[in-house]
């Protein structure tokens, strides 16, 4: 299609959403990067590939355990299949980061931070390559069963927004507002946060310390697992679990989580939309193949002129 | 029999042998004071109760059952609250939540409201900053909130590490006058503080700790009258 003769209304809002989509897959991966920080003080670098599994198991729920291909064709899918296949990714993936804490970095608690990311760097590599394995979900490229009928629900300023389209853009809305409710307005929220703020002093008020670790690994792969989930949903085409694409998206949420404050919940979700609306709004207006320039662009910024992030404080010591 | 015994404790950390065989006691009621200089172990002893700290030997026995294995978080539900050096607070909570994560571990809603009231009767400078960041205090008023914070816990025994740390004279006085309130109103308190006169004014009994060892142990009175205390301790000759 000639580009040239799009409205340019037409053009900017069509690129504001598929900003917005993409900007809350990130918002909700660097979350998880975010949260661990904020409680370890160190980088999940496996946090990445539990985003990819979220998408690889919605694919088997939905694919082979629900036998859901071509059921938008023959007669529609179920409506329960959309919270059915979301929630035994978000289990599912909950399960795994709650084993990956207990099985890789609990041992680790009292090591040197370098051993704790060597160690992120291999259960990654464990995560893609056992994905890959026949058994689980071969190596091979899938396409995802389409779970939502393909309805046009409204028109903005002439661009079609299908129902995919709304979840995409408003499951994260939600989820990150129930996010804020728990961290700001529960006890386990305040539990995570005085956590994050001392260790020890938290002990000290009866928090169990080793709860909070596990619950915050818990939320965050949930949270990745719903970001894949939107990611199968709406590029149904899934590369091979150890395919490029999905180091580069995990690397790109991570740049949003450095990028609104690493340790910052609230700037992890600023971060999200703000690197998804720059990648796009690059992509439409200058270079296609720049897209990734854009994004690590705007973190050598971000590094060079604010190292905490954009919402992040620097921190001081009072003594 | 006392409610806190300590036993021959030993803590190291690393090669450093911190505590070389610390005994003492806290009878219930009282307020009980570990002098010494700095680096003798008195926050070690109290890390040492509250869990922070694994000791290497020894026994720790705080109402009749062992205290040894136990993680921190349990230990404030049997009833030891820790105000801990340079007071710990939560700089980026209110007030408000400082107080709400010290009645953590309490699953009693209304005594913990209880005492939450009665702690801000003790603080009523607290009471005026609820809704006003901890981190924004001044030195003095974010001690009152450690302690106040350590109180919502409703402990028995209270461990207080230097309340008297870079505070102005006056400020030392009102908080000081505190703890003794909270111990006439039936807490018992391990105090460890720097400014041993004040210390020994403070409490019924006293240990003094150097470098990981106990040196003396008595009665308070008699131990700032001894000579070699004054002299060691007090700066009198």
């Amino acid at each position: 299609m000639d580009t040239q003769s799009i409205d340019p209304l037409m053009k900017l809002v069509q690129t504001l959403l598929d900003g917005f989509a993409v900007g809350g897959m990130y918002a909700l991966i660097a979350l998880g990067y975010t949260m661990v920080y904020g409680i370890l003080k160190f980088i999940n670098f496996a946090h990445s590939d539990v985003f990819t599994l979220g998408a690889w198991v919605s694919w088997g729920l939905a694919a082979r355990a629900l036998r859901l291909e071509g059921a938008a064709d023959a007669g529609g899918t179920p409506v329960w299949a959309v919270p059915v296949v979301l929630l035994g990714a978000m289990l599912l993936c909950g399960t795994v980061g709650f084993l990956i804490e207990r099985l890789a970095y609990k041992p680790l608690r009292a090591a040197p931070r370098l051993n704790v990311l060597i160690t992120a760097i291999g259960v990654s590599l464990l995560l893609q390559n056992v994905g890959q394995l026949r058994v689980v979900f071969g190596p091979y490229p899938k396409s995802m069963p389409a779970l939502l009928p393909d309805v046009t629900l409204l028109y903005v300023a002439g661009v079609r927004v299908p129902v995919v389209d709304v979840l995409v853009i408003g499951l994260p809305l939600v989820l990150m507002l129930g996010l804020e409710w728990l961290i700001f307005r529960t006890r386990v929220g305040l539990a995570m946060r005085a956590v994050s703020y001392n260790t020890q002093t938290a002990a000290l008020m009866g928090v169990n310390v080793n709860r909070v670790i596990s619950f915050t690994f818990v939320l965050g792969s949930a949270l990745a697992a719903a970001a894949g989930f939107l990611y199968a949903l709406k590029y149904v085409g899934l590369k091979q679990p150890a395919d490029t694409t999905w180091v580069m998206l995990g690397l790109k949420a991570f740049v949003a989580a450095v990028v609104g404050g690493i340790g910052n919940v609230r700037g992890a979700m600023l971060g999200g939309f703000a690197i998804g609306l720059l990648e796009f709004l690059g992509v439409a207006y200058l270079e296609p193949l720049y897209r990734d320039v854009y994004v690590f662009a705007v973190l050598i910024l971000v590094l060079l002129l604010r190292p905490a992030g954009i919402l992040g404080r620097a921190a001081v010591e009072k003594v | 029999m006392a409610l806190l015994e300590i036993r021959d404790l030993h803590v190291h950390y690393g090669a450093v042998h911190a505590l070389q065989g610390i005994s003492l006691e806290v009878a219930a009621g009282q307020i009980v004071t570990l002098i010494g200089a700095n680096g003798a172990g008195k926050s070690t002893t109290l890390r040492a109760i509250s869990g922070l700290v694994r000791p290497t030997r020894g026994t720790l026995v705080f109402d009749g059952r062992p205290l040894a294995g136990c993680p921190p978080h349990e230990i404030v539900r049997r009833g030891v609250a820790h105000a801990p050096e340079g007071r710990g607070i939560f700089a980026n909570f209110t007030v408000a939540e400082n107080l709400e994560i010290g009645a953590f571990a309490r699953a009693d809603r209304v005594g913990a409201a209880r005492d939450r009231e009665r702690a801000l009767e003790l603080f009523p400078r607290l009471r005026e900053r609820l809704r006003q960041n901890a981190g924004t205090l001044s030195g003095g008023e974010q001690q009152m909130l450690a302690i106040a914070r350590a109180l919502v816990a409703r402990p028995r025994l209270l461990l207080l590490d230097e309340p008297s740390l870079g505070l102005a004279p006056q400020v030392v006085q009102t908080i000081f006058g505190i703890i003794r309130d909270i111990n006439a109103a039936g807490t018992t308190i391990l105090l460890v503080e720097q400014n041993a006169h004040l210390a020994l004014q403070t409490a019924s009994y006293a240990y003094v700790l150097e470098v990981g060892r106990p040196a003396l142990h008595g009665p308070a009175a008699e131990l700032a009258a001894s000579p070699q205390v004054r002299q060691a301790y007090l700066g009198l000759a």
